[in-house]
């Protein structure tokens, strides 16, 4: 019997950061329908960063998130819907209000040493009858074993499925098979992966994690996402599909209608590994802080290569968006002083 | 010309912190340090400095309380809120580090005045020590219709109170930004960074203005951080506020004052400095009520 892996769109979240949060009713309309109808289990909605994301720090939504995850789950038939939440951003009342618009699972994202501040927020969707998968993001950052000492937190605490997220498309694939085997093996639960593009290696890097054991994958249509994108969830689809994997009843050829129709067309930029990308996956900086450091680049006028290198070497974490702003300050007053 | 009597209710870090702080204090005199693990080192460390201790909690501040006008609170927020009462009962002043929240929240550069005649204040969040003095800052020259605050802290200062509830964290911290700061409407974030060696608490207050007096709104914030630095002194600015098209960005570092805790816990240091500040405030009040002299004695 072919394997099952079950694939979860995250265009409408992910994709959030490349849209710099600005989705409107419409699109979300336009891309949940389509991606039901493309048999797409489950699909996440919210602000980039979660839940609450809509800030200065982050980027204001344009609709608020709620209006937009209201309109998706009017419009959705057989999907259910996610929402990501971040403890330290979004809070528990954000989750209830969620949970009452009718989504029906929980992603709640934490660095990957600090699962401990997701006790709360796990319990409480696990209380309300949500499914819940724990995320540990820039799971680069800490070795296989370490990753499923807060694994097992998070499946403590309750987690239906617990994720390897390369938050910062760092890792090739040698790096994601481990840390998902490490996960595999310790952990009762699903384990499920989330791969960024920085590197190239987003799809590569899903099938390594899938061929370990990994069941659940996330993707993007058209790759849509933070830094260089996610895994292109139409070429995942494909891509599984030929290679003998049970993909749940996805057509991918609906995917790609999907992806062309629904995404393409209000993409602002196409999503390509440019130099500021690269440096993302090369220096193993989250990769949400690409149009943050292209924007401070321009206000200081400074190379937003240089910023995000300097983010990498202060092993910056995800969330740390304002940290930018003072990183391109402080080259811009050493570039004056230099001359 | 006697110091005002203080006693400090939990023997852990914070509690210790504060009684490092307080060794020469002007104002204030540890009298009593309360825990109850006969084994704790906070109260170890107490006995060595010489001040009495009991680690029998509520019970043993009962029987020692006598002459004891203030107590600062360094439990949990249900051991405060069990012992509030009590304090209440005896009249003494509690100054609550814990988030049990029972009295108002007090940010010593903006408001520490109002409070000097009420039995329970709280020292609310380290974020918002960090950054409500700024937001009233420029509140109080332009009006603020939405105030925003990043905390970052190192993973390492943050204790396990913090992690189980980090939703009280981010909803107190806005809520003070609100009352304390001026905001119209508020918002708070907290990132835990575990880089090793442990980073500094950073904190990035975000206000959206309309009009700007450059000047007015520099001049403001200077002085917020002049004031802030009496009594948190490792308390800067890391860079110059920045001006943007409504928005005033401000970037604050808070270097602990390494009194018990390590430097890089400047979210713990800038509370038990603020609640000292406090106790400080409330000492210099009961003297003038009793009419003794205020004059500060080292």
């Amino acid at each position: 019997m072919a394997k099952s892996v079950r694939l979860i769109d995250s265009t409408l979240r992910d994709g959030s950061h490349a849209m710099a949060h600005q989705f409107t009713s419409e699109m979300a309309r336009n891309i949940v329908k389509a991606l039901d109808e493309a048999g797409i289990g489950t699909i996440e909605i919210s602000h980039g960063d979660g839940l609450g994301g809509s800030s200065f720090n982050y980027g204001f939504s344009k609709e608020p998130e709620m209006d937009l995850i209201k309109v998706a789950a009017e419009t959705v038939t057989k999907s259910d819907l996610a929402v990501l939440l971040l403890p330290g951003i979004g809070t528990r009342e954000d989750l209830k209000v969620a949970a009452n618009y009718g989504v029906k699972v929980a992603r709640i994202a934490t660095h990957c040493t600090e699962a401990d501040i997701s006790q709360q927020h796990i319990g409480l969707a696990k209380e309300m009858g949500m499914e819940v998968i724990g995320f540990l993001m820039m799971a680069h950052m800490i070795s296989p074993e370490d990753l499923l000492v807060q694994a097992r937190l998070m499946e403590s605490y309750g987690a239906d499925c617990v994720y390897v997220t390369d938050s910062a498309g760092a890792l090739t694939p040698d790096g994601f098979r481990a840390r998902v085997r490490a996960l595999v093996e310790g952990l009762d639960v699903p384990v499920g992966v989330h791969a960024h593009n920085n590197l190239s290696s987003a799809v590569p890097n899903s099938l390594a994690a899938v061929q370990e054991g990994a069941t659940v994958v996330d993707g993007c249509c058209a790759g849509l996402g933070a830094g260089a994108g996610n895994a292109p969830l139409e070429i995942i689809a494909a891509v599984f599909d030929r290679e003998g994997y049970d993909i749940g009843g996805v057509d991918w050829f609906k995917l790609v209608d999907a992806t062309e129709t629904a995404v393409r067309p209000i993409m602002p930029r196409p999503q390509t590994i440019d130099g500021p990308a690269l440096t993302l996956g090369y220096a193993g900086v989250y990769s949400s802080f690409l149009l943050h450091a292209e924007r401070a680049a321009k206000r200081f006028d400074v190379d937003p290569r240089e910023i995000l290198l300097e983010c990498g070497r202060r092993k910056l974490v995800g969330g740390q968006e304002d940290t930018l702003i003072e990183i391109a300050y402080q080259l811009s007053k050493e570039k004056q002083a230099a001359g | 010309m006697t110091k005002i009597k203080c006693a400090i209710v939990g023997s852990g870090n914070i509690g210790t912190d504060l009684l490092f702080k307080l060794r020469h204090d002007p104002y204030l005199e540890t009298a009593l340090v309360v825990g109850i693990d006969p084994d704790s080192e906070g109260l170890a460390i107490a006995k060595r400095h010489g001040v009495q201790t009991t680690h029998q909690g509520t019970d043993g501040f009962r029987k020692l309380q006598d002459g004891i006008d203030i107590v600062f609170e360094a439990t949990s927020a249900a051991v405060h809120r069990a012992n509030a009462p009590v304090y209440q009962e005896l009249g003494k002043i509690a100054i609550d580090l814990t988030p049990a929240a029972i009295g108002p929240i007090v940010v010593p550069y903006v408001n520490v005045g109002e409070v000097l005649d009420l039995p329970n204040v709280n020292l609310g969040t380290c974020g918002a020590q960090a950054t409500a003095p700024i937001m009233h800052a420029i509140s109080r020259v332009t009006d603020v219709s939405y105030g925003e605050i990043v905390s970052t802290v190192a993973s390492k200062s943050a204790g396990p109170g913090t992690r189980q509830n980090i939703d009280e964290f981010t909803v107190t911290t806005a809520r003070t930004l609100v009352e304390v700061g001026g905001a119209d409407r508020g918002k708070a974030i907290i990132v835990l960074n575990p880089a090793d060696p442990p980073i500094m608490m950073k904190n990035t207050v975000f206000a959206a203005v309309g009009s700007v007096d450059r000047e007015a709104i520099l001049a403001s914030i200077e002085d917020a951080v002049a004031g802030v630095q009496l009594y948190v002194p490792g308390y800067h600015l890391k860079t110059e506020p920045i001006f943007d098209e409504g928005r005033v960005t401000v970037i604050i570092e808070v270097e602990g004052a390494g009194a018990y805790l390590p430097s890089y816990a400047g979210n713990l240091d800038i509370e038990t400095a603020a609640a000292i500040r406090v106790g400080q405030e409330f000492a210099k009040h009961l003297l003038t009520q009793r009419g003794e002299s205020v004059e500060a004695k080292a």
